[in-house]
């Protein structure tokens, strides 16, 4: 099996759109909701969350063999929580504004269902580098989502970009207002929405019947 | 009306598919059925077709709004003279309103109706006349100042993801008129609460404008009630300052959004629509019943102004009786069983005076209690009919624990 076979491939790209965690599985909705108000915290998220589940899949399927079946959901939360802590030390040591705005949801990825649900799924069953690469793109698949609602709550709730002002000051000077509405969490699950009608309107064979 | 019948016929070969406007095909058709009853009957079965159809009902709905519209009309052009201090006869502040109002109402229906007949010709559906209503709501449901671009982003979303969504009128779970409101009022709360946005001081059109009084404020009464003091020793104030009676807040010259102030003009659209049948009165009733208890309990606690108002102050304020009337009384969002409706209505009651007396950030609290209320209707209805079920079928005796 090469490094990168045709089912390698399909384990990176498939949780990037026709399996995806957020908008086909309807997993990691919660924190999808509450980080996104802002582009730059919504990508710190999407890259966290990758890097821990590539490396918890990763150390999970090294240990799958000599972990107990009975307590396996304890081991895996212990391999959570110690990658989710140095992402966290590293974050607050680097990127201290960010973590101030994720508050606890660096803390919450332990509780993600992304992260127990590859685990459970794939890690237990497949090898080390099958896992490493379904980490990353369930990873990379939640993030993109993450990054799409980002990108239009921060556009139209505060008028920038990453922080930076985009929408021209003309537009405020002839009466445009930003939406308050966006930043909200519950524009966030109308904004997931849009982007699951969108999907399957491109993907026909996933319209539920 | 012959005549305009006999057109229709002429023109309609052009709009039918394959026709020269074949593309206009449901706009003709909408327009046709709302001009005459259609004459077509089911094909199978035994029905019996009533005369009035969606159309009609919505026709009667739009009816019993116009005494609130045209009041609304009078009261914006009103409060902008008293604004500005300069004496004006009755046409002047009339026109001054109907100015105003106008394309308030024009930016809802072009945009409502745009999207509607859209989705009808792209889902090869006839029109859904929902929209009639909801187009003439929306205006008497928002602030005068409000900018024409936000009532239209705001339709647009409602009718989209409150309507369209969940397969057009008559499946909507939500008000659509409420949800815009609602979309309005927490996108852009500086545009829709506050004392700057409910009296217009600017000019429309031309028409009048000038120096604002000394000591103007645009609060409205529960805008004011809101934050008074709590000795007991509240005064319900018009913008210049000049105590308002009980009678001026039931006839409506007070500032509040345009089509909701007067409570005498509500009534009179009450009685239309019961007397044609269209509302329930048992929705309505049981509205102000609920509203006025719970009004009656705040008033033992009595800790805030809100609380110490008393029950005809707070049917009288705000969008309470239009609530109880226009907006609670949907027969698509509502209850639909019997004793459902008097569930429904009362808690909506209950839950307006409540939010109005315990959440100091909104000062009114009939829009959230409807919204509220609108997602418990089914499960209302559910748990009726089935209550009903186990009645008829302990008594029919087969039942057993």
């Amino acid at each position: 099996m090469g490094f990168l076979s045709s089912k390698n491939k399909s384990i990176l790209a498939g949780p990037l759109s026709k399996n995806n965690p957020v908008i086909i599985q309807m997993l990691g909705i919660c924190s999808a909701l509450a980080v996104t108000s802002k582009l730059e915290p919504s990508i710190v998220m999407a890259a966290s969350v990758t890097i821990v589940v590539a490396f918890a899949n990763v150390i999970i399927s090294l240990l799958r063999n000599t972990i107990p079946n009975r307590i396996r959901i304890i081991v895996q939360l212990v391999v959570v929580a110690a990658l989710v802590t140095i992402v966290s030390e590293v974050l607050k040591a680097f990127a201290y504004d960010v973590n101030k705005q994720l508050s606890v949801f660096v803390g919450l990825i332990i509780t993600n269902c992304i992260l127990m649900g590859r685990l459970e799924a794939f890690a237990l069953g497949n090898g080390p580098w099958a896992s490493f690469l379904d980490g990353i793109g369930n990873g990379l698949g939640y993030g993109i989502i993450l990054i799409i609602i980002g990108f239009f709550r921060e556009l139209f709730g505060s008028g920038t970009l990453l922080g930076y002002q985009v929408i021209p000051k003309i537009c405020y000077d002839l009466g445009y207002v930003n939406n308050g509405l966006m930043i909200l969490p519950p524009m966030a699950l109308i904004v997931v929405s849009i982007i699951i009608w969108v999907h399957r309107s491109r993907n026909k064979e996933l319209q539920e019947k | 009306m012959k005549a305009l019948r006999k057109y229709l016929d002429k023109i309609k070969p052009h709009f039918e598919e394959g026709g020269k406007f074949g593309m206009f095909r449901s706009v003709f058709e909408g327009f046709e059925t709302f001009l005459f009853v259609p004459n077509e009957t089911a094909k199978s079965g035994v029905h019996i077709h009533d005369n009035m159809d969606a159309k009609r009902t919505m026709t009667a709905v739009i009816i019993a709004l116009v005494p609130a519209l045209l009041f609304g009309m009078f009261n914006t052009g009103y409060q902008h003279y008293l604004a500005i201090g300069t004496e004006a006869g009755f046409c002047e502040m009339f026109l001054f309103g109907f100015l105003a109002v106008a394309p308030i109402i024009i930016v809802s229906y072009i945009v409502g109706l745009g999207i509607e007949f859209i989705v009808a010709q792209w889902k090869k559906e006839e029109i859904q006349e929902g929209f009639l209503v909801s187009g003439i709501l929306i205006p008497l449901i928002v602030p005068v100042d409000t900018p024409l671009w936000m009532i239209a982003v705001a339709t647009a979303f409602a009718v989209i993801f409150a309507k369209e969504v969940f397969g057009g009128t008559g499946y909507n779970i939500f008000n659509v008129a409420l949800v815009t409101r609602a979309f309005l009022f927490f996108s852009y709360p500086a545009c829709m609460s506050g004392d700057q946005v409910f009296v217009r001081t600017g000019t429309t059109f031309g028409l009048g404008g000038g120096r604002i009084v000394d000591g103007f404020s645009g609060a409205t009464p529960l805008g004011q009630i809101n934050v008074a003091p709590s000795d007991g020793s509240f005064q319900a104030m018009n913008s210049l300052g000049h105590p308002l009676s009980l009678w001026d807040m039931f006839l409506g010259l007070i500032p509040g959004s345009i089509g909701e102030t007067s409570t005498l003009a509500i009534l009179i659209g009450a009685v239309i629509l019961l007397f044609t049948g269209v509302a329930s009165w048992k929705t309505m009733i049981s509205v102000f019943v609920g509203g006025i208890a719970a009004a009656l309990l705040f008033n033992l606690v009595g800790t805030t102004a809100v609380m110490q108002a008393s029950p005809w102050e707070h049917i009288c304020l705000g969008g309470f009786a239009f609530g109880a009337v226009f907006m609670a009384t949907d027969p698509v969002t509502s209850a639909r069983t019997e004793k459902g409706k008097y569930i429904f209505g009362l808690l909506v009651g209950m839950l307006a005076i409540a939010i109005r007396a315990l959440n100091p950030g909104y000062p009114e609290g009939m829009m959230l209690a409807i919204l509220l209320m609108n997602i418990f209707a089914p499960l209302i209805d559910y748990y009726v009919v089935q209550r009903n079920i186990l009645r008829r079928m302990k008594r029919a005796g087969n039942y057993k624990l």
